[in-house]
């Protein structure tokens, strides 16, 4: 129990957290809800803005992992503090348990938590205008990873090389109607990402991007925008969709407006790709009860100083890092659960902590 | 296109509707449109041992003066508030419209009411100052086509036709119009929410008809309110509806099926209209699509006299339609009235083929 740690979530932050955390010679646990770990991550085939694999960056996260206690397949069911020791309940068995407690779920005790249960993806069906889970040729950006990684080409429902293609920016983001006013901060230079890559594998396709604004905020983001437009010919339309219908023969009508002309417009495509933002873990919102976290009005976890205390929440011992307090990149994820890591070692390593 | 994506939309999108014990108003302008659709609706839900009620003082809602931007929001909100003290005084809580916009001001209504108490109270002194009533708000507020959608197994089951063509014993290919006001203000009042409705889709379904889905389904029928009212703006009006029927024509539409006064009015007189400018029909040889209200379309399925259900005032013959059903009529009573005097025969359009 001395200094162990138990990291909630095994996506790129929880397990960069975890193995930070496990080579400054802490206990490390680390309970996944999933099978696997890797998170989002593990479904992405290429990362922004220079298109390394994201199995590269997954590699390196797990090698660092070595010497955590992995704990997958499991959920949390309960936490309690009682001074500077937590309870954390699981859902499953598992081998060695710190405390007996009935077959179906086992206890686990430390002194402190990192929370990095990280996001979901905006449920694209909820903007049922766009007809995703309706359109046979409506996916989302996630989807499309999917087809990337398994190198099969790309294809309409019906077979064909598609002629046309649209991504639509922002589904799910900033949208009042589905209740998320935040950015999801990544979509923009994933749509950006996934047009190049789409004019890569198809040189023949047109491709449209329909933006509200272009956020590429980050170094080379806004360099791959250039790229995308000058090498690869890929049409921005700065206007957002009204909706979406299909033709007779599967193709897509999107119907949106072009506002730097000031007009509406339709336009065909044969693929229309939806870039789904972030909305928080469902598993958040639980864990958040059981401590009596607060969260944001969107949902995501408040850290104890937006600035100073980044890392660090309102309950002494708990820590968070990641997508778990909102939208954020890759290698902020990796960044930022460095700094927690590094946070949480210098509470458990204090003698007398402000809180006791 | 996958039904049971639809589907997951659908049964998210349920609304109370009551059994039972109805009061209820009617359109404006359904009368003069389409005569018997009201009448039709009164008649079936007497044969099914349903209770609704009239009050012959109800008025106007004012919806159409509101959605045209010449009745003021208060005006309109101390009518509906009448209506309500009339359903109160007549002992019934379950409140139905014939008409759809009336249905959407309603509830826009009791949606501000509810969320600005204050403007409620203002108008209840407002009521009582004009006409000394009081009313108690609606326990349960529907459509007149949500409580036929509730109906619709009923229908069926009582019915003497299906959708279904005789000849060929294929469902008959119906293109479902929702009016703008029913659920695209509020889409968890409507069955089946605002972008993919169920209230038609259900009884063209359960009637055995296929519906079909086409890219300008969600588009305005034409009426648009100010689009028509505003006679200069008569042209975005009619071009709106033909966009929608060249856009449903590859799809071989054999009805169209609406559940608002203004739809079939437009859906089906601009029709002729087109045909009189520009020698285009969109139905078979020379024919136009039927325009049917959910009411006279129950009324078939029931096994009316087409002509007691009003389809002879209908621009777009209905003859086409109800041989393909095969639901028997006499032409010779087309253009009589319930006495069997004559009320005098349309001139033949130039295209549209007549009957």
């Amino acid at each position: 129990m001395e200094n162990s740690v138990i990291v909630i979530g095994g996506g790129i932050s929880g397990m960069t957290a975890a193995g930070m955390l496990a080579l400054q010679g802490l206990s490390v646990t680390l309970l996944e809800k999933e099978k696997e770990t890797g998170g989002h991550l593990a479904r992405w085939d290429r990362l922004f803005p220079d298109r390394r694999k994201a199995s590269e960056v997954l590699d390196f996260a797990r090698e660092g992992m070595k010497r955590v206690n992995l704990v997958t397949g499991v959920t949390v069911t309960d936490i309690s503090r009682q001074g500077r020791e937590f309870t954390v309940v699981i859902n499953s068995p598992i081998p060695n348990p710190q405390s007996p407690t009935p077959d179906h779920e086992t206890v686990l005790k430390a002194r402190a938590l990192l929370l990095a249960t990280g996001f979901d993806l905006f449920e694209a069906r909820k903007k049922e205008e766009y007809g995703y889970g309706i359109y046979n040729n409506v996916i989302t950006s996630a989807d499309l990873e999917d087809r990337f990684k398994l190198k099969k080409g790309i294809l309409t429902s019906e077979g064909k090389i598609p002629a046309r293609i649209g991504i639509v920016h922002c589904v799910g983001s900033r949208d009042e109607k589905v209740g998320n006013l935040y950015c999801s901060k990544v979509c923009c230079v994933t749509g950006v990402k996934q047009a190049i890559e789409l004019k890569e594998m198809l040189p023949a396709a047109e491709v449209f991007n329909f933006y509200m604004d272009l956020r590429m905020f980050d170094r080379h983001f806004e360099e791959l925008y250039y790229e995308a437009q000058q090498k690869w010919n890929v049409n921005f339309i700065r206007g957002r969709l009204s909706e979406c219908a299909e033709n007779p023969d599967g193709s897509i009508i999107v119907k949106t407006e072009d506002t730097l002309t000031g007009k509406p417009f339709k336009i065909t495509v044969d693929l229309l790709v939806l870039l789904t933002g972030f909305v928080p873990a469902g598993s958040t919102g639980d864990i958040a009860g059981m401590l009596g976290l607060v969260t944001g009005t969107d949902g995501f976890i408040n850290s104890a100083d937006s600035h100073i205390m980044n890392n660090s929440t309102d309950i002494p011992g708990v820590f968070v890092a990641g997508a778990v307090k909102g939208p954020i990149s890759i290698g902020e994820a990796i960044a930022d659960a460095r700094a927690a890591a590094i946070q949480l070692a210098i509470y458990l390593n204090s003698p007398t902590p402000a809180d006791d | 296109m996958k039904l049971e994506g639809k589907r997951l939309i659908w049964n998210e999108y349920q609304k109370e509707i009551a059994d039972d014990n109805y009061f209820y108003v009617r359109s404006c302008v359904r009368q003069n449109f389409f005569p018997a659709a009201e009448k039709t609706f009164l008649r079936y839900m007497k044969e099914f041992g349903k209770n609704v009620f009239e009050n012959p003082s109800h008025t106007t809602c004012s919806g159409i003066g509101y959605h045209s931007d010449i009745v003021p929001i208060e005006t309109a909100m101390t009518m509906v508030a009448r209506q309500f003290a009339l359903m109160t005084e007549s002992g019934y809580e379950n409140f139905v419209t014939s008409c759809i916009t009336s249905f959407g001001l309603y509830t826009e209504i009791l949606d501000t009411w509810h969320h600005f108490p204050e403007i409620e109270e203002k108008i209840r002194v407002h009521l009582r100052n004009a006409t000394g009533r009081e009313f108690v708000k609606p326990k349960n507020l529907a459509h007149a086509s949500d409580v036929t959608f509730k109906l619709r197994k009923e229908i069926s089951k009582a019915g003497k036709y299906r959708l279904v063509n005789q000849n060929t014993g294929e469902p008959i290919r119906v293109v479902e119009h929702i009016g703008c006001h029913y659920s695209r203000m509020f889409p968890s009042k409507g069955v089946g929410g605002a972008e993919y409705p169920y209230v038609l889709v259900g009884m063209i379904e359960e009637w055995g008809g296929e519906v079909i889905d086409y890219p300008e389904r969600r588009h305005c029928c034409g009426f648009g309110f100010r689009q028509y009212l505003i006679k200069a703006n008569r042209g975005y009006s009619i071009s709106a509806s033909k966009k929608k029927f060249e856009s449903m024509k590859p799809y071989k539409p054999e009805l169209i099926l609406t559940n608002c006064p203004g739809c079939p009015m437009f859906l089906d007189r601009w029709q002729y209209t087109i045909s009189e400018m520009e020698g285009i029909t969109y139905g078979e040889k020379g024919q136009g699509i039927p325009v049917l209200t959910y009411e006279e379309l129950a009324g078939l399925i029931l096994g009316y006299d087409p002509w007691d259900l009003g389809l002879q005032v209908h621009q777009v013959p209905v003859e086409p339609l109800l041989d393909k059903i095969g639901i028997p009529y006499d032409p010779e009573r087309k253009f009589l009235d319930k006495d069997e005097n004559s009320i005098g025969k349309p001139k033949s359009p130039s295209f549209l083929k007549f009957y």
